[in-house]
């Protein structure tokens, strides 16, 4: 299902939380809603799910408007970033929930509600928690069950907030991953809110970059890391670190920093260059200092070194002769460089 | 040789023998004792006179009088108070704020003038009072002010122990139910109470307890009319400076009574609640 958002305007007193945001997902498509906090990403969210209001814009939904139409008729599966499981009920009636409470008309009987929460027990693979309560349960199950629940009620669209925020570091990994083979078996078009751009970038069809109420970029996550539309984005995605340089004749140069000249093609003046750490590769000799290395498997090394006062990350080429407290100078193998200083 | 460390948090020994001493002697003296003293009285002329003293007429109507006020404040209170939290926890709107100052006013305001006050609004000499009259409609000196006052006086407690239970929980359960298709209402009876329900029995019980007792505010809106506008706690007022200490201390220990019962069942339902 087709989700369509013009010029969404949401204002808390003065901030605006969302500053004109436009967005069109494609029918079973994943997208990731990316940015630091306070950029809007969950509001948006919570406007598109239908439990936070507009103050202008129009949003449509495969085609119709909704405006006016209430979270409970929207028929959007929403798993919240602390799950918000009912405490009081059992697995079972969590996952029920959105059947039992149908107006009688619609609502399935006790036996094909029982035999749909079983086979989503099973599509969950928790089969075996369906008479525990959600506090008997951990983070990674707790999960499931929101995942369940929210596709009892056979959604047309999925809003996912930051839904792997509370598992720990091995545990995201591997449901992400189980997630996103979900959606793809399922089809089912998906809108993901996330801070971590890794997690972005491996889920989402495509990536919409929020910054301060707007979306900045939006675009395969690919294409998000070659051609960045904003400094903002480039230095939001990839680990780049931003640094100061002038250019001229085609050049960006980075004095009084040891790196070695970039090719650009940008009129002269001041610049600020985005340089992610496999893109800078040190070289003995110079006025830089190796700090801190570590093996990356192959020969190659992460360096973290000091020049001129700043901290710098960098790789180093197998067979390079590099130790600790070695001086070294850096040569950049390509960046992104935006006009004016920062 | 072992050493015994005590944490950093931890008092010495006789510092916590005294503590606990101190607080066990104030229980007694200040609490348990005059409680005591009430029911002790109450039973020194024996069963027969106690019966007697609780089947005399005018008792039976204070006690009758009490409990239909209590049995008409009380779900009032309920509704209203759950109505304040559910508004005030989960919804934003403009007095927001002054709904919660609100709520807590008849906490902070002595029960002799929110009787008062209403004396003033419904009384003969009052705002309403010609209006009210002229329709024969008797509100001062009869049940309707008997009952206002206890709403009054006994709204805080619903409200106040439901609602900081009710903010803690936060709107996502709410939220979640309504993006699965439930009605306000669903919602309500289906999610919000569930998980108040502790709760909210020991504010109906607390405010219970308090409608049966109230005296202040009953007192100036009720006129002391034997058999007709006192309730139990006016009564044993009114017994007691008439000198029939019989009478005042049966009436006392019964009141008293029904106090402890409306505490044990509170504390009983608490002790589910937390295993819940």
């Amino acid at each position: 299902m087709t989700v369509e958002a013009e010029r969404i305007t949401r204002r808390f007193g003065d901030a605006a939380a969302l500053d004109g945001v436009d967005l069109a997902v494609r029918e079973g498509e994943l997208v990731a809603l990316l940015g630091p906090s306070g950029s809007g990403k969950t509001t948006l969210l919570r406007v598109i799910a239908g439990l936070e209001g507009t103050d202008a814009g129009r949003l449509r939904i495969a085609g119709q408007d909704m405006a006016g139409v209430p979270a409970r008729e929207r028929g959007i599966g929403v798993v919240f970033q602390h799950y918000a499981l009912f405490r009081h009920m059992k697995v079972a009636d969590n996952i029920a929930f959105g059947l039992d409470v149908r107006p009688r008309a619609t609502r399935p009987d006790r036996a094909a509600i029982a035999d749909r929460v079983a086979a989503l027990l099973d599509l969950v693979q928790i089969p075996e928690l369906a008479q525990r309560y959600p506090d008997q349960l951990s983070g990674g199950q707790r999960q499931r069950v929101a995942l369940a629940r929210a596709l009892a009620i056979e959604p047309r669209l999925l809003l996912l907030d930051e839904p792997f925020g509370a598992l720990d570091a091995l545990v995201r990994r591997d449901v992400r991953r189980w997630v996103r083979g979900l959606q793809e078996r399922l089809g089912i078009t998906t809108i993901l809110v996330t801070h971590d751009q890794e997690e972005a970038m491996e889920m989402a069809d495509r990536v919409a970059v929020m910054e301060r109420g707007r979306i900045v970029q939006f675009d395969a996550p690919a294409a998000l890391l070659e051609h960045p539309a904003t400094p903002f984005v480039a230095g939001f995605i990839g680990d780049a670190a931003q640094l100061p340089c002038r250019i001229a004749g085609g050049v960006a140069h980075f004095d009084p920093l040891p790196i070695a000249p970039l090719p650009v093609s940008l009129a002269d003046g001041p610049g600020t260059a985005f340089l992610r750490p496999a893109e800078l590769l040190a070289e003995p000799g110079g006025s830089a200092v190796v700090r801190l290395l570590r093996p990356q498997g192959g020969g190659e090394l992460h360096l973290v070194v000091e020049a001129a006062g700043q901290v710098l990350d960098a790789r180093a080429a197998p067979g390079t002769r590099l130790a600790r407290g070695d001086a070294c100078h850096l040569v950049p193998r390509g960046g992104r460089v935006f006009p004016g200083a920062t | 040789m072992s050493a015994r460390f005590r944490s950093a948090a931890e008092d010495a020994p006789w510092a916590r023998a005294l503590l606990a001493l101190a607080a066990v002697t104030i229980g007694i003296l200040i609490l348990a004792l005059p409680l005591a003293a009430v029911f002790t009285e109450a039973l020194r002329r024996g069963w027969g006179v106690l019966r007697a003293a609780l089947a005399e007429e005018d008792t039976m109507a204070a006690i009758r009088l009490t409990l239909v006020v209590a049995a008409i404040a009380v779900p009032i209170n309920t509704i209203g108070g759950l109505a304040a939290c559910w508004a005030i926890a989960k919804h934003d709107f403009p007095g927001r704020r002054l709904l919660v100052v609100l709520v807590e006013l008849p906490f902070s305001v002595s029960p002799v003038i929110s009787g008062l006050v209403f004396v003033l609004i419904f009384g003969a000499q009052g705002w309403l009072g010609p209006w009210l009259q002229a329709r024969d409609v008797q509100i001062i000196f009869a049940l309707p002010g008997l009952v206002l006052a206890t709403i009054f006086v006994t709204f805080p407690f619903v409200a106040r122990t439901v609602l900081p239970l009710m903010q803690e929980q936060g709107r996502e359960e709410e939220e979640a139910a309504a993006t699965l298709g439930a009605s306000g209402w669903q919602i309500f009876r289906r999610v919000t109470l569930p998980n108040i329900r502790w709760a909210l029995l020991s504010g109906v019980l607390l405010c219970n307890a308090r409608a049966m007792g109230e005296f202040g505010a009953v007192s100036v809106v009720s006129g002391h009319v034997r058999g007709m506008t006192n309730t139990m706690p006016l009564h044993v007022e009114i017994l007691y400076n008439e000198y029939q200490f019989a009478g005042a201390f049966a009436v006392a220990a019964l009141l008293a009574l029904l106090g402890l019962v409306t505490l044990a069942a509170k504390t009983v339902l608490e002790r589910r609640g937390r295993r819940a």
